[in-house]
C-alpha cells in the first residue's frame, strides 16, 4: 500500500486524508472558509480549539459526512465525495457523538454492525467477519460482555463498545468526535490509553477531536489547533504549545509546565486573581 | 447473537438467519392460511375448512366452487394483501422515524386518502374505481406533503409524529367540510369507505395489490440491511457506507405507495400498521426494523379481525376497520402508558 513509503513525511509529500481550501457551512451559517488540513499519516491527530471553532464541523468534513460548499476533501487523492460510499467506508471509520443503540441489542450484535462494508446480500456473514469481531471487542476489552445488553451497561463500557465497533470496520484510517465526553475521568484516560494503544501497535492513522487541551497535549503526536474556523497552530505538542498560544486560541492566561509522567506540555490557567487584574 | 445462524457455502457466500425471527414468519404464515380457510368458510353458506381446501385446489362442486374462487378467495386476498401492504409501511415508517407512533396512521394518511376518496364521492359522484383512484392519489399527496414539510435533513423523534398530527387535523377537518355539503346518500357511502371494509371486493381490486407487492416487496427487504445500520443513527449509518438519503427516500416513497394503495383497496383500516412492527418485534425478540415479520403479522391481523367480525357480527355487519380500530386503539393507549413509564414521552 501506498501508505508505507511515505511513513514520517509530515508535509513533503500527500498524505492520505486532507482538506483542500474547503468552506464549510451548515444552510447559510459559515463555520469555516478556505481551510486547508493535512493528516499526516501514522499520526494521532488531536483537533483542539474552543466551543463552536469548527472542530467538530471539520471532523465531519473529513469523513464525508457534510459536504463542504467549496473546495474538496481528499482520500488518497480522490474527492471523498465522488467515491463509492462502502469503499470509504472500508478505509475510513468515524465515532460520531450521536450514536443510538438499539433497543435489545447486545454487544456482540452492535460491533458485528461494523462488518457492513464488507458485506453484501450474498456475503452476510463469513467467518472472517466472525473473526475480526471477536478480535475487535478483545482489543477493546468487552469480549466477556458479548451477550449483554448494550441499554445494560456503564457509559464507558458502552464507549468501549462503541470503538469495538468502529474497530470491526478495519479502517487504516478512524475518526472520533470527542471520544471522552459524558466519562467520567477514569473512564476518559482509558479510551484516550485505547486510543493510544490503536495507533501505536497498529499503526492506525487516529483523529480526534478533544475538550481537554491536556489530554490532547499528552496524547496526540500532531496537534492542530483551531479557532473561528481557521488553524491557528499544528505540530508535535511540545513544539507548539506555548502560553502565548493557549491564550490567542482560547483567550486564557495560563502557564505552561512540564507533565511530570509524560514531559508533555501541561497547561496551568493562571489564577483567578491574575486573570482579572491583568483585565 | 444465540438465534442467529450463519449459513455459507463453499464459494464463499454466506446469509444470516434469524432462527427465531423465520419461526415467527412461518408460524404468522401458518395463522394465517388458517384464518384464510376459516374466513372462506364463513359466511351466508357456511363450508367446512376441509371442502374449503379442496375447493381451493381444484376439487369441489361447481357450486362451492364459485363462491370460494370468485366471491369469497378474491376478498380473502384483499385481505392478505392490504394487511400485508400495511404492516410492511408501517414498521418503514417506524423504522425511518426511530418512534413507534410514527406510523401512518398518526401521520394522516390514512385522513389523507379519505380526503381524497371523499372529494370524489361528494363533489364528483364518482364510480367505484375512481374513488379508489381518488383515495390514491390522496395519501401520496398526505406523504409528499409531510415528506416536505418534515423530512429535509432527517426526522428525528417527534417532530415527524408532530407534523403528522396537525396534517390529520387539517384533513379531518377537511373530511368533515366534505361530509356535511354532502346529500346522504353520498355520506351514507362516505362513511362506509371511511371504516375501512372488505366486502365487495373481487379479483380487480386483487391484481394491482399484488404487482405493487411484487415490485415493492423485493426492492424494500434489499433495502433491509441498510435500514438496520440506519437505526444507529444517519452518521453512524454513513460511516458504515450506508447512503442514506438515497435509502430514506426510497424506503419512505415505498411505505407511502404501500399504504397509499393499501387504503385505496379497502378503506383506512385503521391501527394495522400502528400494531403490526410492534407486535412482530415483541415476537421475534429482535432489534431492526424486522420488516419480514411485520408484514406477516400484518396479513394475518387483517384476516384475524375479519373473520372475528363476521363472527361476532354477522356476514358484512360490522366493516373489519372497526374491530382494528378497537384492537389498535386499546394497544395505542398501552403504548402511550408504557412509554410513558419508560420516560420517553
Amino acid at each position: 500500500m501506498s501508505g508505507t513509503a511515505k511513513k514520517n513525511t509530515k508535509r513533503s509529500t500527500v498524505n492520505r486524508l486532507s482538506a483542500e481550501n474547503v468552506t464549510l457551512a451548515y444552510d447559510q451559517r459559515v463555520i469555516a472558509e478556505q481551510l486547508s488540513v493535512e493528516i499526516p499519516d501514522n499520526s494521532f491527530t488531536v483537533i483542539v480549539g474552543p466551543n463552536a471553532c469548527g472542530k467538530s464541523t471539520l471532523l465531519r468534513a473529513l469523513s464525508r459526512m457534510l459536504r463542504p460548499s467549496r473546495g474538496r476533501v481528499l482520500l488518497d487523492g480522490q474527492a471523498i465525495q465522488s467515491m463509492p460510499a462502502k469503499k470509504v467506508a472500508r478505509t475510513l471509520g468515524l465515532l460520531p457523538q450521536s450514536s443510538v443503540a438499539p433497543d435489545g441489542i447486545t454487544v456482540g450484535d452492535l460491533v458485528g454492525r461494523g462488518r457492513y462494508p464488507h458485506q453484501g446480500i450474498l456475503r452476510q456473514w463469513s467467518t472472517e467477519d466472525e473473526r475480526v469481531v471477536q478480535e475487535s471487542m478483545r482489543q477493546t476489552g468487552v469480549a466477556e460482555l458479548a451477550d449483554r445488553y448494550v441499554d445494560e451497561l456503564s457509559g464507558g463500557q458502552r464507549q468501549r463498545v462503541w470503538i469495538a465497533m468502529a474497530l470491526a470496520q478495519q479502517t487504516p484510517l478512524l475518526l472520533l468526535d470527542e471520544p471522552t465526553t459524558y466519562l467520567d475521568i477514569q473512564h476518559q484516560i482509558d479510551v484516550l490509553d485505547l486510543c493510544a494503544e490503536l495507533h501505536e501497535t497498529q499503526g492506525r492513522t487516529l483523529v480526534a477531536v478533544l475538550h481537554d487541551l491536556n489530554h490532547a497535549a499528552r496524547y496526540a503526536t500532531h496537534l492542530i489547533a483551531l479557532k473561528g474556523g481557521r488553524v491557528i497552530a499544528e505540530g508535535a505538542p511540545n513544539d507548539i504549545v506555548t502560553a502565548e498560544l493557549v491564550e490567542e486560541v482560547f483567550g486564557l492566561r495560563c502557564q505552561i509546565i512540564e507533565d511530570p509522567e509524560t514531559g508533555t506540555p501541561l497547561v496551568v490557567p493562571a489564577a483567578r486573581k491574575a486573570r482579572t487584574a491583568a483585565r | 447473537m444465540k438465534t442467529n445462524r450463519a449459513v455459507r457455502t463453499p464459494g464463499g457466500l454466506s446469509v444470516r438467519l434469524d432462527v427465531r425471527a423465520l419461526v415467527v414468519v412461518l408460524l404468522l404464515l401458518l395463522a394465517a392460511f388458517g384464518a384464510s380457510v376459516l374466513l372462506i368458510g364463513t359466511g351466508d353458506f357456511p363450508i367446512s375448512a376441509g371442502d374449503v381446501v379442496r375447493t381451493l385446489l381444484g376439487g369441489g362442486d361447481p357450486g362451492q366452487d364459485f363462491i370460494v374462487n370468485e366471491l369469497r378467495l378474491p376478498r380473502v386476498l384483499v385481505a392478505l394483501l392490504v394487511g400485508a401492504c400495511l404492516g410492511l409501511g408501517g414498521a418503514l415508517f417506524q423504522a425511518v422515524s426511530r418512534n413507534p407512533l410514527g406510523s401512518p396512521d398518526i401521520l394522516g394518511l390514512g385522513q389523507g386518502a379519505t380526503a381524497g376518496a371523499l372529494t370524489v364521492i361528494v363533489l364528483f359522484s364518482g364510480s367505484a374505481n375512481q374513488v379508489t383512484a381518488g383515495a390514491l392519489v390522496g395519501g401520496l399527496v398526505t406523504g409528499l406533503a409531510i415528506y416536505l414539510l418534515a423530512w429535509k435533513q432527517g426526522v428525528h423523534g417527534y417532530r415527524l409524529v408532530l407534523v403528522g398530527i396537525g396534517m390529520s387535523a387539517i384533513l379531518t377537518a377537511v373530511n368533515g367540510y366534505l361530509l356535511t355539503v354532502s346529500d346522504i346518500v353520498d355520506a351514507a357511502r362516505s362513511v362506509v369507505w371511511m371504516t375501512g371494509s372488505l366486502s365487495g371486493r373481487d379479483w380487480e381490486q386483487v391484481w394491482p395489490l399484488l404487482a405493487l407487492c411484487a415490485v415493492l416487496v423485493p426492492l424494500v427487504l434489499g433495502n433491509a440491511r441498510a435500514l438496520r445500520m440506519m437505526e444507529m443513527g444517519d452518521d453512524v449509518a454513513g460511516a458504515l457506507g450506508v447512503r442514506v438519503e438515497r435509502v430514506r427516500a426510497l424506503l419512505m416513497v415505498s411505505a407511502v405507495l404501500l399504504t397509499a394503495t393499501a387504503t385505496a383497496a379497502a378503506g383506512p383500516v385503521s391501527f394495522v400498521a400502528l400494531t403490526a412492527p410492534q407486535l412482530a418485534r415483541r415476537l421475534t425478540r429482535s432489534p431492526g426494523p424486522n420488516l419480514l415479520p411485520s408484514l406477516c403479522m400484518g396479513a394475518t391481523l387483517l384476516v384475524v379481525a375479519d373473520w372475528s367480525s363476521q363472527r361476532l357480527f354477522g356476514a358484512d355487519q360490522m366493516p373489519v376497520g372497526v374491530v382494528t380500530g378497537v384492537v389498535g386503539g386499546v394497544y395505542l393507549l398501552w403504548l402511550l402508558v408504557s412509554e410513558r413509564r419508560a420516560g420517553r414521552i
